[in-house]
């Protein structure tokens, strides 16, 4: 047992975090600082920055541009990444997509989407949960009926995370609607200019648009765009859901948010006091630091553990990661609202960069109430934190 | 960065297991405590075979040179086993005053006999007003020709009533909370002048409140430089917070998994209760608030030989604001969810509710801790 990290380890840390230090482009920086949301154009400059470098992908196999780093590496990059604060690349598809294609897919689909997912060439957005088919995701009901070389696809998904920038979609669909519920469903790639596509925003209690709902109407899919076999796509689904271990917590992420508020603490006054000298704050503020610590440990653990996990099972601790990792970036919401007290209340219009209008109150405020409401989803997408604990409860503890 | 045993990090974990399962049963346990000193000599002697009385003794001294993580192992394993034995006192506390402040003449005479057995220790450093402040010390020793004059009272001192020798601290200098000034001092627990009060504590363990009137020592008594021990001081308490980190994570270990055991066969409404919503994410919070809690224990063993006292510091203060909470938690909920039979004497669950309450007051609970760190910059740093 050893607690340090190796020579090499901390160099390589070093290396990404210059990196991160001089490639994030100035304005994305700021927008994340500062809790605003990115626009498509940050979002695609700076993937293709990751991608020159050859860090667009690094969970991938080597084979498709993976970077064939060790859990550690991965680790060093995510969490640096987050703390620089820079955005990742894009999950849907480097995460989610890439992954299934690399394991599921064919030569042809490798060939061409891989590099564009890359590039992000394609925007993709993904396309499981359905009105009816949420935690409960096998119950979805999109159909897709075989109609020479085209599935001919109807229905409904929603809360699509910024499919209104998206080129493509990745569906789970039901081709087998006589078969048990997780057995009829298949993985599909949808392109989202096909016609009988509509994509209608749903906008949040933060006032944002970044979900949506997309309704299928007699779109022709090309057979083609089935990934892996027909009525297996719940099989990829589940190795997608469980693929993201190395960074899910988001360790970086309260980290940097820390930082900030520490920051802004020293700033915001009570009276004659800066409110980083209140003692309750102060509390409050390390209570959240130690957390954050021991899930810091814990995640560590968890990719240290990588190299001896022997089957390709998901370690199961990552669900502990993601209820912890959720809890704490959601109470450093709560610190910020703590924080900027009545100047959380004005809602200007104008959220978007670009307004000329002075600040109402400290510059910093008005992302602040978005930012907490935004953030209460954290612990309700990707296994809301109920279904975490029922797997936990399942699969550790065998109850 | 590897979190796996060594071979013999491996090694030291199954044999010290192997002995605590062999002869420190639960119901062995309890009838040890029935014992004169409270505790078993014969187990002592079984820990002094195995070689872990002088685990992080230097080998030039009749050591181990074994380091944080040796003790951890053994930590964790004396918390599964609810172990009475002087381990903290005797080796943590007072044998690593030893290690930090003795002479080498010092500790050639005394590590060989801590490590066959022969010699327990107490530190009698606590004082009533001090609560959780180390550097509160009231008793006070005075230079009397080449004698040291010790007056004064220790409270709640672990093991201080089977100790052989005890380690006090008293005041050469100084006021009573000033960091300098302070002396450590190894006396005879049988000196004249010393009237040792000894008590079982609640969580089976014993302690002594104990009386200094007029105990005369010679000068290399004093371990150390008399007025100069608080470093060392702080230094073990540091070591003896990492030691009790990870004795609390067997000690969650065992609340945590005796839990889940009865939620598997305990049968109520036709069906065994696991199978209720409630419990199994109930059974869930305590998990992770288990292994939060084992991920700061590494974290304090990782800290434990850190220099800058500073880091130590804030490190053992974090570390022991989480075992404190979650320890509280998984032990509160490994109560509750065993209902009646967890609040009876006769079952194990409530002594290991009872060790975890008192692990989180010895030097300070969570929210002393809280405080302390709530006043550096913290852990993350600008
Ligand atoms: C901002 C945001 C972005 C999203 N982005 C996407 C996206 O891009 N693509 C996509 O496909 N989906 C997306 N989702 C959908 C997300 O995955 C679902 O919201 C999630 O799976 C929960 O489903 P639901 O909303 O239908 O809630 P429900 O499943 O109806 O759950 C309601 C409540 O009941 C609890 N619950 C449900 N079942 C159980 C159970 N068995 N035991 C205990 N408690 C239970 C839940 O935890 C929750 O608290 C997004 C959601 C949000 C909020």
């Amino acid at each position: 047992m050893d607690l340090r990290f190796t020579p090499e380890e901390i160099a390589f840390r070093d290396e990404v975090r210059a990196f991160f230090k001089t490639s994030v482009p100035e304005v994305v920086r700021r927008k994340m600082t500062e809790g605003h949301h990115l626009a498509k154009e940050d979002f695609v400059s700076w993937q293709r920055i990751l991608n020159k470098r050859g860090w667009a992908t690094p969970n991938w196999s080597p084979e498709w541009g993976g970077t064939g780093w060790s859990p550690v590496q991965q680790y060093f990059f995510l969490d640096e990444m987050q703390q620089a604060p820079a955005p990742p690349p894009l999950q849907f598809g480097v995460s989610m997509l890439g992954p299934v294609l690399i394991a599921f897919g064919n030569e042809k689909q490798k060939k061409h989407f891989l590099p564009r997912i890359a590039n992000l060439d394609d925007w993709w957005c993904q396309g499981f949960s359905e009105p009816g088919a949420g935690s409960d995701l096998a119950s979805l009901r999109t159909s897709a009926k075989r109609d020479g070389d085209h599935y001919v696809v109807n229905g409904q998904k929603t809360w699509t995370t910024l499919a209104q920038h998206a080129d493509w979609i990745f569906c789970l669909v039901r081709t087998d609607p006589a078969a048990k519920k997780q057995e009829g469903i298949s993985f599909l790639l949808i392109d989202m200019k096909s016609k009988g596509v509509t994509v209608r925003p749903i906008i949040t209690i933060d006032g944002g648009h970044e979900v949506n709902e997309v309704f299928f109407d007699d779109v022709r899919v090309p057979v083609e765009n089935l990934v892996g076999q027909e009525n297996k796509g719940w099989d990829y689904a589940k190795f997608l859901l469980g693929n993201e271990r190395v960074g899910i917590a988001r360790v970086g992420v309260t980290k940097e948010r820390i930082r900030r508020l520490k920051h802004l603490a020293r700033g915001e006054r009570d009276g004659d006091r800066p409110m980083i000298e209140d003692q309750g704050f102060r509390e409050r503020l390390a209570s959240v630091e130690i957390e954050l610590k021991a899930l810091e440990m814990t995640q560590l653990r968890v990719v240290a553990s990588e190299k001896n996990r022997k089957d390709k099972k998901p370690d199961p601790a990552s669900s502990i990661l993601k209820i912890k990792g959720s809890e704490l970036q959601q109470a450093v919401t709560e610190l910020a609202m703590e924080l900027v007290g009545p100047y959380a209340m004005p809602a200007p219009d104008e959220l978007d960069e670009g307004s000329n209008e002075p600040p109402i109150g400290p510059d910093w405020a008005e992302t602040v109430a978005p930012v907490y409401f935004n953030w209460r989803k954290i612990s309700i997408y990707g296994g809301s934190n109920e279904i975490q604990k029922n797997i936990i409860a399942k699969a550790i503890l065998g109850l | 960065m590897d979190f796996d045993l060594s071979e013999e990090q491996q090694l030291l974990k199954d044999s010290v297991g192997r002995l605590l399962a062999d002869h420190s049963s639960f119901e062995q346990r309890q009838a040890n405590r029935r014992e004169a000193e409270g505790w078993s000599r014969a187990l002592w002697a079984k820990y002094a075979e195995l070689g872990i009385l002088g685990l992080s003794f230097e080998e030039k001294h009749g050591g181990l040179s074994a380091g944080p993580v040796e003790t951890m192992v053994v930590m964790e394993a004396l918390g599964r086993a609810l172990a009475l034995e002087p381990y903290l006192a005797t080796v943590v506390l007072a044998g690593g005053l030893i290690r930090h402040a003795g002479s080498d003449a010092q500790k050639s005479t005394l590590v060989p006999k801590i490590a066959d057995g022969s010699l327990t220790l107490a530190l009698a450093h606590g004082e009533r007003q001090a609560r959780y402040e180390l550097a509160d010390v009231a008793t006070t020793a005075k230079k009397d020709g080449d004698v040291w004059v010790i007056d004064g009272e220790k409270g709640v001192v672990l093991h201080g009533d089977s100790a052989d020798k005890l380690i006090v601290s008293a005041r050469i200098s100084g006021s009573r909370r000033d960091r300098d000034g302070i002396g450590l001092f190894l006396v005879d627990a049988n000196a004249s002048g010393i009237v040792r009060r000894g008590y079982p504590t609640v969580d089976g363990l014993r302690a002594a409140e104990i009386a200094f009137t007029g105990v005369r020592v010679k000068a290399d008594a004093a371990l150390g430089t008399p007025g100069k021990a608080f470093a060392a001081i702080e230094r073990v308490v540091d070591e003896a917070i990492a030691a009790l980190a990870a004795e609390s994570i067997g000690v969650m270990s065992v609340m945590h998994e005796a839990t889940v055991e009865y939620l598997k066969t305990r049968k109520q409404f036709g069906t065994t209760i696991g199978a209720f919503q409630v419990l199994q994410h109930r059974s869930v919070d305590m998990l992770i608030a288990l292994e939060q809690a084992r991920s700061m224990a590494y974290y304090a063993t990782m800290m434990a030989a850190e220099p800058d006292a500073a880091e130590r510091r804030k490190a053992m203060a974090a570390a022991k604001v989480q075992i404190g909470r979650s320890g509280k938690f998984v032990g509160q909920q490994a109560i509750q969810l065993h209902g009646g039979i967890g609040m009876t004497d006769e079952y194990k669950v409530g002594h290991y509710f009872k060790r975890m309450t008192m692990i989180d007051t010895l030097f300070g609970p969570a929210d002393h801790h809280l405080r302390a760190l709530a006043a550096t910059e913290g852990l993350v740093e600008a």
